[in-house]
């Protein structure tokens, strides 16, 4: 295999490790935390990046403006996990940061992937997202048994919410449990939640405090499904998060009500199948 | 012979317009507008075809009054490199406001083909309501659209010929969308659905294909299964151009002899695609389309070396073949000896981020069919290793090379036979390849490279390039060169202000220029905003900070995006993107 990289601009060959909790990371500087190179543009990855929807007001109470995750939600692979939470302080340690989501990175949750020996950059080589996503979503069957998701870079699952007009993508890989899938959700579509502000060119929005946006989702009102490797539609946290990475095909935030019929649609979803 | 224009006024209008019809190229066109007033009125107001290649060059107001009479409309949005999400998702390309102006200048608009824009639900239903003779809808790598808004066309586009859904991402909220054609609609040509994930159904699909005697083209999505493509497919043995579905399922010999007998009954078709996870099992029952056809996709077939290999050497008629590098140097060099008739090759990975590639596929397959088929023209081939000489013997092999795409997945490889940078076989190919117009460039190159590139690839329209150079001079070398250049898209490359300020004004005779992760700050961007009034020069920036007037002229910039355009800046820039 060829040698680690030297070049500056192929930044993203730290691990993970390193990037969590330094303080540094919340200077205003290029590339990613933990590179030395200020003038150098690191390869591809911003470091905190951005991709609000218009519908927040930027400087945010809440510190959305450091919690973001709208980017990776849209299927920037390699660059996103949490990492806003560097923003206050680096208080948390995901060890989920920025840099190839599959190389090693699995603190909490369990090891699926093996480490790559080699840096993977944004973007390269150049492959259609479209084609990333489907060759990901259909793994051939011969394949799977040599090497499992070793050869993927990133589980883009598409999340929709009842009432948004549009869905987003997250890596999954990028989350080691549900809280931060959870919290990561939260913020995706808080935006959604005041009052369907899903178009672009909503000013003037109030911004919601923390526990607004925690009650809206935690509460009653909606409620976190998945959409298994059957077709059948489970609530989300019943099964170990390994479990749950490895089947879950897709994600919808339904409205509580919605929910109650969840058993009898897994079952009719399972008969159109045939 | 009538001195001055006179003459001109001769012949009425009509005449003229007769004549210019024959003109099918913009450049042509836009040429003849220029000759004189009333051939500038007549041109435009008979112009019947419009391609904007970049829906921020020109206002769509604009677009629609200066020329309207138009049937058909192709814009482009984001830049290419949003396909590997280089570009923030919220950067632009919405198509409203093309939609909107086309909806009140344009309502006998036909055809409408959008790539890289971000078409809403309400763009479609705009579509759907405004253009009565609508015949034509084509969204290549779009977002933004759902079921939904396809069932608001289906429901309302009573004429429509081609629906091509091609590589969106597409939401699905609307399951039974095609049961929005109503009974009556019968004009259907040609329903590409490849890219819709969920379920369609069967049976509605059914009656439609059956009451459209015109069908020439379908493709359906991944998700339908065999039996159901099986019956499917028996209702339209016109077909011309197919795409499939899953072509796996546990061995049936009914469903094998059905499969087998519905594509015997094709006896037009020269298309196939799709089959997705293919196995072994079914691929036999298809042997007898293989001699019609001429174009083949593979690209998302996992078949392994022998069954591709078995199938593809009978398709003795192929112009163009899209495959996985599972077809290997052997299976290459089997398409090198029975396809002769080989255009177009497209090779794609099978495992671009695999540890150690088992994947027996490397220069020696590309070299084979450089050699063996002689009307090769369009190559784009991932490979992991590559020599020089490999390089010059394509390029004399077939100076015919029109497009030439070569990625060799890691960045900075070099010859792995001498350890040189590939400079000698890139320059080989811009030498010999006179009629080059697309290059993308990879492994091990240095400035010598672009020397060559800037100084002999005199047809190159489009040049992608990346992890490759060693300073300004390989951007220099390009800009001043490569006279007909009219997209550059640079990454990762240690090009910086002095070539981008040195050739200021070759960027207003280029459609865009992109370059990321490469070496210009912020200063330079400002000069050249400044000195090029009719460019925007786009900064593009993820990072939350302070807005980009408060940063100082050294600030490094991320992303830039130039183009060129006569609309001024845009309106629509997200937070992360600055117009300077």
């Amino acid at each position: 295999m060829t040698p680690p990289l030297e070049h500056d601009y192929l930044g993203l060959s730290e691990s993970p490790g390193e990037l969590s909790g330094n303080l540094k990371d919340t200077e205003l500087r290029l590339g990613l935390p933990g590179s030395e190179s200020p003038e150098r543009v690191d390869g591809g990855g911003a470091g905190l990046t951005l991709g609000l929807p218009k519908c927040f007001v930027s400087g945010a109470k809440r510190g959305f403006s450091d919690a973001i995750d709208g980017p990776d939600a849209w299927g920037l692979p390699g660059v996103n996990g949490p990492e806003g939470e560097q923003g206050k302080g680096g208080e948390k340690a995901s060890g989920k940061l920025l840099g190839p989501p599959s190389v090693g990175k699995d603190d909490g949750g369990a090891a699926k992937v093996a480490p790559s020996p080699k840096a993977q950059v944004v973007g390269w080589p150049p492959i259609r997202s479209y084609r990333k996503n489907t060759m990901a979503a259909n793994p051939s069957k011969n394949k799977e048994d040599a090497k499992g998701k070793h050869g993927l870079e990133c589980l883009y699952i598409k999340v929709s919410m009842d009432g948004a007009p549009y869905l987003r993508k997250v890596d999954l890989k990028t989350y080691s449990n549900y809280k931060e899938l959870s919290l990561a959700l939260e913020k995706m579509f808080t935006c959604f939640t005041i009052g369907q502000c899903g178009s672009y060119g909503m000013t003037g929005r109030e911004i919601l405090t923390e526990g607004r946006v925690i009650d809206l989702l935690q509460g009653s009102e909606y409620v976190l499904t998945y959409e298994d490797k059957d077709g059948d539609w489970m609530l989300v946290g019943d099964v170990p998060w390994e479990m749950f990475t490895d089947s879950c095909r897709r994600l919808r935030i339904m409205k509580g009500s919605d929910a109650i019929g969840i058993a009898p649609r897994a079952m009719e979803k399972s008969k159109s199948r045939n | 012979m009538v001195r001055g224009f006179g003459w001109a006024a001769a012949f009425p209008d009509e005449v003229w317009e007769h004549v210019f019809s024959f003109l099918a190229a913009d450049a042509d066109r836009n040429a003849v507008a220029l000759v004189c007033r009333a051939w500038h009125r007549i041109e435009r107001r008979s112009r019947r075809r419009v391609f904007v290649g970049n829906c921020y060059a020109v206002a769509p107001a604009a677009a629609v009054r200066r020329f309207p009479e138009v049937r058909a409309a192709a814009i482009k949005g984001k830049p290419h490199f949003a396909d590997f999400n280089l570009v923030p998702t919220d950067w632009g390309g919405g198509a409203e406001a093309w939609v909107e102006a086309m909806a009140e200048g344009w309502p006998h608009l036909e055809e409408l083909r959008l790539k890289r824009m971000v078409v809403s639900d309400d763009c479609l239903e705009l579509i759907a309501r405004s253009f009565k003779n609508f015949g034509v809808l084509s969204l290549v790598s779009c977002d933004g659209f759902s079921t939904a808004g396809l069932a608001a066309i289906a429901a309302n586009c009573r004429n429509l010929r081609e629906l091509d859904l091609h590589e969106n991402e597409v939401e699905d909220n609307c399951l039974n969308w095609i049961s929005h054609f109503p009974e009556s609609f019968t004009s259907l040509v040609s329903l590409n659905i490849a890219c819709l994930e969920g379920d369609v159904n069967t049976s509605v699909l059914e009656c439609l294909i059956s009451r459209c005697p015109n069908l020439k083209t379908l493709r359906l999505n991944h998700a339908m299964p065999l039996e159901k493509l099986v019956s499917l497919l028996q209702r339209a043995p016109q077909l011309v151009d197919v795409g499939t579905s899953k072509f796996s399922a546990d061995h049936h010999p009914e469903l094998f002899s059905k499969l087998e007998s519905t594509f015997a009954g094709f006896k037009h078709l020269k298309s196939l695609s799709g089959i997705w996870e293919a196995g072994p099992t079914y691929l036999p029952a298809i042997y007898s389309v293989c001699e019609s056809l001429t174009s083949l996709n593979l690209c998302y077939a996992t078949i392994q070396s022998p069954e591709l290999l078995k199938f593809v050497s009978r398709c003795k008629n192929l112009q163009r073949l899209w495959v996985m590098d599972l077809i290997e140097d052997n299976g290459l060099i089997a398409v090198a000896a029975s396809c002769k008739l080989l255009q177009e090759l497209r090779v794609f990975p099978s495992d671009p981020y695999g540890v150690a590639p088992p994947i027996s596929l490397t220069e020696h397959g590309l070299v084979a069919i450089s050699a063996g088929c002689l009307m090769l023209h369009s190559v784009l081939y991932f490979c992991r290793q590559m020599t020089n000489a490999a390089l010059l013997t394509i390029a004399n092999n077939r100076p015919n090379l029109t497009c030439f795409r070569l990625c060799i997945i890691e960045p900075h490889t070099p010859d792995y036979i001498s350890q040189e940078p590939l400079d000698a076989g890139f320059s080989a190919i811009v030498e010999s390849c006179k009629d080059l117009r697309r290059l993308s460039l990879s492994g091990l190159l240095t400035d010598r490279v672009f020397k060559s590139i800037g100084a002999s690839a005199n047809r190159l329209e489009m040049l992608s390039v990346a992890f490759a150079g060693d300073s300004d001079a390989g951007l220099h070398y390009i800009l001043s060169g490569c006279k007909n250049l009219r997209k550059l898209e640079i990454r990762d490359c240690p090009f910086g202000d002095k070539a981008l300020l040195d050739n200021a004004s070759k960027l207003e005779t280029m459609r865009s220029l992109w370059m990321s992760s490469c070496s210009v700050t912020l200063g330079a961007c400002r000069q050249l905003a400044l000195k090029m009034p009719r460019l925007n020069v786009e900064v593009i920036d993820e990072r939350r900070g302070r807005p980009l007037e408060s940063w100082p002229d050294d600030f490094p910039v991320e992303k830039l995006y130039i183009y060129r355009t006569v609309a001024g800046p845009r309106s629509d820039t997200p937070p992360c993107v600055w117009t300077v």
